[in-house]
């Protein structure tokens, strides 16, 4: 099936969560609000006549100051059987949860993960939500628009907190230090 | 039955890595044995994260090539090619016919080279240990076709938005073709040594089954998924460059084990060297950069180097990007050795990108680690994560 006709039937289907259909070079997207997600995904993977078998990435986006709900998950999905694409955006905003969807695909695991690593995006039913690439005790999530990618923005020559904290505990442990 | 109750063992946690041999990086395993049996296995990643997708937000397109290097370090070309066949896709430019044949060439190349990379430590991490020197020594003559080419042997920095850096010489075409005919014998060599070795067969026939349903829902791309008997290759159901001009076939297994999936990498070491080969004789004449789009699109080097308006262009263009890009977001695959290498692009409308996205095979092959391990024994998981063929600079980017 053609990725625009997917996303007409999946308007018909869920007319209350479609917000948009977006086309770019040959690529539809649609944008969907965030609390049907588990049906809809349910239905894409399990419906024969769509079929998406292969959740071939899951990554949030930080919209700050440019949209409103803040946040995007994005679903790429691709049919293996079909060879049909089509694309998701899921609208989340600050502080709010999204329904997990591992129990449709297990990929989405490690991505939704790191999603929440990246964003603090919440996503409800995750099996083990925890940091991944980060380290665990790490503050802030690097991801956002609003982590500086080096010092804060009104100061950028001081270093960010994390690196901050090391030299300080560097400086606690000179105490122990035997040589002059 | 009081017997039994006594010889019963003690669950045991068992760390593996960071600093493990065989776990190719630094990848750390949690064990949880009982006895030989792995109860439960969870990956811990993250020790190379570099956080290249949060840099190349704050580079301009070009600028960004050099960090795609540093992500699959023993293929960097394909990583570059791959790239900047995202930006293209998003920019809406067609490289000439030349670029795409020699994007196509070295792409191969570096296939070749990775996969002799990666059955050279997996047979070693399985124990047989001549099939790296042997491999080694091939791959040695690739990367000195690659500096030949660009004057790097790992980081290549060799495409470009709109084509490639340089035009291939002939020395290098003659040295090329050379190394093609002489391969396919050289192939036949690693196999004769582990093909119907008894110990290697031990060691990875039925270990780490997983069947194709399974391998799809746990979003496996490559020979890993191929392994398993599924017909996915992005060369074939999404060709770009000259995939679409060249003849190859896709190998494929049947049992999802270890052994299929190292037949199915062995056959595409042949079909590498026949694209090659087919690229070389077919390699048409013409310019290496597209013009159409010069706005996006580096000048040539012996313009920049004699012409005053040319070499503004080329500073601006690597320092500030584009003036102006279209606005929208693009999700574009490409066939690395490792797997499917996917860069989800977010334009809004600077010489930035506004979120760059980059799906690695790797990553997710270690995710899917603890379901191919678990119920298998300790010495099964070398064996499982050389079959997956991963790399720690991609899983943590």
């Amino acid at each position: 099936m053609e990725p625009p006709k997917i996303a007409e039937t999946l308007k018909g289907e869920f007319a209350d969560d479609v917000i948009a259909v977006k086309e770019f070079r040959a690529q539809t997207g649609v944008t969907l609000k965030k609390d049907n997600i588990l049906q809809i995904a349910r239905r894409l993977h399990d419906a024969p006549e769509f079929k998406f078998d292969l959740l071939k990435d899951l990554c949030g986006v930080d919209y700050k100051k440019i949209k409103n709900p803040r946040f995007e998950v994005v679903y790429n999905l691709y049919s293996i059987t079909h060879r049909h694409s089509l694309r998701l955006n899921v609208q989340v905003s600050d502080k709010e949860s999204i329904q997990s969807v591992v129990s449709v695909w297990k990929t989405a695991d490690w991505h939704e993960r790191e999603c929440f690593d990246m964003y603090g995006i919440v996503f409800d039913g995750h099996p083990d939500l925890r940091r991944i690439l980060m380290p665990e005790d790490w503050d802030g999530y690097p991801m956002r628009k609003d982590y500086p990618t080096a010092g804060p923005e009104d100061d950028p020559g001081a270093e960010w907190g994390g690196f901050r904290e090391v030299l300080k505990k560097a400086e606690d442990f000179k105490k122990f230090g035997w040589y002059k | 039955m009081d017997e039994t109750k006594e010889l019963k063992t003690k669950e045991m946690v068992l760390n593996m890595g960071p600093q493990h041999p065989s776990t190719h990086g630094v990848l750390r395993l949690r064990l949880e044995v009982s006895g030989e049996t792995i109860v439960k296995c969870t990956p811990f990643v993250g020790y190379l994260h570099r956080g290249t997708e949060k840099l190349a937000e704050g580079m301009t397109y070009l600028q960004s090539i050099p960090l795609m290097d540093r992500l699959d370090y023993i293929s960097s070309m394909t990583n570059d090619v791959g790239y900047c066949i995202a930006v293209e896709r998003l920019f809406d430019i067609d490289p000439p016919l030349r670029a795409k044949y020699i994007r196509t060439m070295v792409s191969e190349m570096s296939r070749i080279s990775s996969h002799l990379l990666w059955l050279a430590t997996h047979a070693l991490d399985i124990g047989a240990m001549t099939v790296f020197l042997y491999a080694f020594r091939e791959r040695e003559r690739l990367l000195e076709l690659f500096e030949m080419l660009c004057g790097a042997r790992l980081t290549v920095t060799y495409p470009r938005i709109g084509g490639v850096r340089n035009d291939v010489s002939q020395e290098f075409i003659d040295t090329l073709y050379q190394f093609t005919e002489e391969f396919p014998s050289k192939i036949e060599e690693y196999e004769t040594l582990i093909n119907v070795n008894r110990i290697w067969l031990k060691r990875t026939v039925g270990v780490g089954i997983i069947s194709a349903e399974e391998a799809i829902n746990y979003g496996l791309s490559g020979a890993a998924l191929r392994g398993s008997g599924v017909d996915y290759d992005i060369r074939k159901h999404f060709p770009y460059d000259a995939y679409d001009l060249v003849r190859f076939e896709v190998p494929i297994g049947k049992n999802g084990d270890v052994y299929d999936r190292y037949l199915c990498r062995m056959e595409e070491l042949r079909q590498s060297n026949s694209i090659v080969k087919q690229c070389i004789e077919a390699l048409p004449t013409g310019p290496i950069m597209s013009s159409d789009s010069p706005k996006y699109t580096l000048p040539p080097k012996d313009k920049v180097l004699n012409n005053m308006e040319s070499l503004i262009h080329h500073f601006t263009l690597i320092t500030k990007g584009p003036m102006t890009a279209p606005q929208g977001e693009v999700y574009v695959a490409t066939e690395v050795p490792k797997g499917e290498l996917g860069f989800y692009i977010i334009s809004d409308g600077t010489g930035k990108p506004y979120r760059m996205r980059i799906r690695s095979p790797s990553f997710i092959h270690v995710a899917a680690l603890p379901r191919l391990c678990e119920g298998g024994f300790i010495a099964d998981v070398v064996a499982n994560i050389g079959s997956i063929d991963v790399v720690l600079g991609e899983c943590d980017r």
